[in-house]
């Protein structure tokens, strides 16, 4: 079971097992990877009603300073300047070779940015940021804050009955919002391609809090297992799988979460070689993947062309709950990115024939007022 | 005849020289919902502890490791339009394969229910 000495627990880590949950060690934090129900059913109940996700094992930081919405685009191409107080973006922190070194999420507020960056690469993203900014922004992390998400069609009409605002606000903005008189940090967003929030609670309230959720008839606990298999419907990344520091964020289709005048200004590590991508087109790319047959094709599947040509590997590939099919994403060189491409699958050993599909491969149902 | 157990949560059931081969209820327990299921071909000749099946569910695959060594003469078609069986019913309908054992003796290796109900519960 590896070395569990010094694994973290959040602060919901007994309610998940007063619920049933499975636990399993995940970024150094021990994490519901499903409840009683199983990944089937808490990944069907969030794409029909609502499902409560914990993610607290993420980092929070704020990042205060004369302008940080400037200083942290030197580190990243997203166009956070064009942000106004209250919207957020996707982005991510790239090297000196245009690869990818984490994605993150910045909302800009009144006076601050508020950060959430991926668990696994916490400590590194908060050295990064706080090196990167010395002496410009100082760089904050949140210990004290938990952090769930409420994901589906419900997620809208369960938080309104808490906090009436919330209803109001549209996908990717945030609001400071009294939930059931707790004071919470809430964005309209997520990672199941749902309508949903996550919300950022003081650690002292976050249990009842989370409690109260989860007694509303349309919310079910869901775990890191039907996180996965819900994210990989709607086409998003996995960093560390779908993005490394060896893929370009045009490689992985990301060319949407870099403005028009962050192209065409760069200023952030990597830019050349970004906008060089730009402009001729990246060797490789991260397409959507639909194989024939009932057989999930898992990360590190080779891709194989009619000859047998091994040219791609799978970086996440699973079981599709709400098709009912195995899906997955990959790499392949850009002449075999078109949709409708016939490729194969090397499946222990055996060919399997796949498809390259457009995706995301189940419909985003995101808020936009 | 009833069923024997091994410690990676197969069962057999040898009826004469053929041995019918499944997952345990606690096995189907932990792998959660059953999507796909690859089974050998039949002929195969399987030996003791060689892979015989895969048993996939949303998150991951699973390997299952010949109990007992033999010559694939039935497969599961069942499974393929229906894994779940592995769930419903992992003692029975959901079973994966029949062998024609080569060395019946095999069989007394294995545990009896009440021996893998006691392994069982020491795992917890």
């Amino acid at each position: 079971m590896g070395d569990t000495s010094s694994i973290q627990k959040t602060v919901l880590h007994d309610l998940h097992v007063e619920l049933g949950a499975k636990m399993v060690p995940f970024a150094g934090y021990n994490m519901p990877v499903q409840y009683p129900d199983g990944i089937m059913k808490e990944h069907l109940a969030t794409r029909e009603a609502a499902g409560l996700f914990d993610v607290s094992h993420m980092g929070q930081v704020v990042i205060t300073g004369d302008d940080p919405a400037k200083a942290i685009e030197a580190l990243i191409p997203g166009d956070i300047q064009a942000l106004v107080p209250g919207e957020m973006r996707y982005s991510f922190l790239t090297n000196d070779k245009g690869g990818i070194l984490d994605d993150l999420i910045v909302t800009r507020r009144n006076n601050d940015l508020f950060v959430v960056v991926n668990a696994a690469c916490k400590e590194q993203d908060i050295k990064l940021l706080t090196d990167g900014l010395a002496g410009q922004a100082t760089v904050t992390e949140l210990p004290d804050r938990a952090l769930i998400a409420l994901q589906g069609p419900k997620a809208a009409a369960v938080l309104a009955r808490f906090a009436a605002e919330a209803a109001e606000m549209s996908f990717m903005n945030y609001r400071e919002l009294d939930i059931d008189g707790v004071p919470c940090f809430v964005t309209r967003s997520g990672y199941t391609g749902e309508d949903g929030y996550e919300i950022s609670i003081p650690n002292a309230d976050a249990v009842a809090l989370t409690r109260k959720l989860l007694a509303e008839e349309e919310v079910s606990p869901v775990g890191l297992g039907a996180r996965d298999s819900l994210r990989l419907e709607a086409g998003l990344c996995l960093y560390g799988h779908d993005l490394t520091e060896e893929t370009t964020p045009i490689a992985g289709g990301l060319i949407w979460a870099i403005s028009k005048r962050r192209r065409a200004e760069g200023g952030f590590p990597g830019a050349e070689i970004i906008q060089a991508e730009i402009a001729n087109k990246p060797t490789t790319k991260r397409v959507g993947i639909l194989p024939e047959g009932r057989a999930p094709a898992r990360e590190h599947t080779e891709i194989a062309d009619e000859n047998g040509n091994v040219i791609g590997e799978i970086t996440s590939g699973g079981f599709s709950p709400s098709l009912q099919a195995p899906i997955a994403m990959g790499y392949v060189p850009l002449a075999y990115s078109a949709v409708g491409t016939e490729i194969n699958l090397l499946v222990r050993g055996k060919t399997r024939r796949a498809k390259v599909v457009k995706m995301p491969f189940v419909e985003q149902r995101y808020y936009r007022g | 005849m009833s069923l024997k157990f091994t410690e990676d949560h197969e069962w057999v059931l040898l009826e004469g020289d053929v041995a019918t081969i499944g997952v345990s209820a606690y096995a189907q327990e932990q792998l959660g919902d059953v999507v796909f299921v690859e089974v050998p071909e039949v002929g195969a000749e399987i030996a003791k502890g060689d892979e015989l099946a895969v048993v996939e569910s949303v998150k991951a695959a699973s390997e299952v490791y010949n109990p007992i060594g033999g010559e694939v003469v039935a497969v599961n078609e069942g499974l393929e339009g229906e894994p779940t069986l592995v769930n419903a019913d992992p003692h029975g309908e959901g079973w994966f394969v029949k062998l024609k054992v080569s060395d019946p003796s095999e069989i007394a290796e294995l545990m009896d229910e009440a021996a893998y109900k006691t392994f069982v519960e020491g795992l917890d």
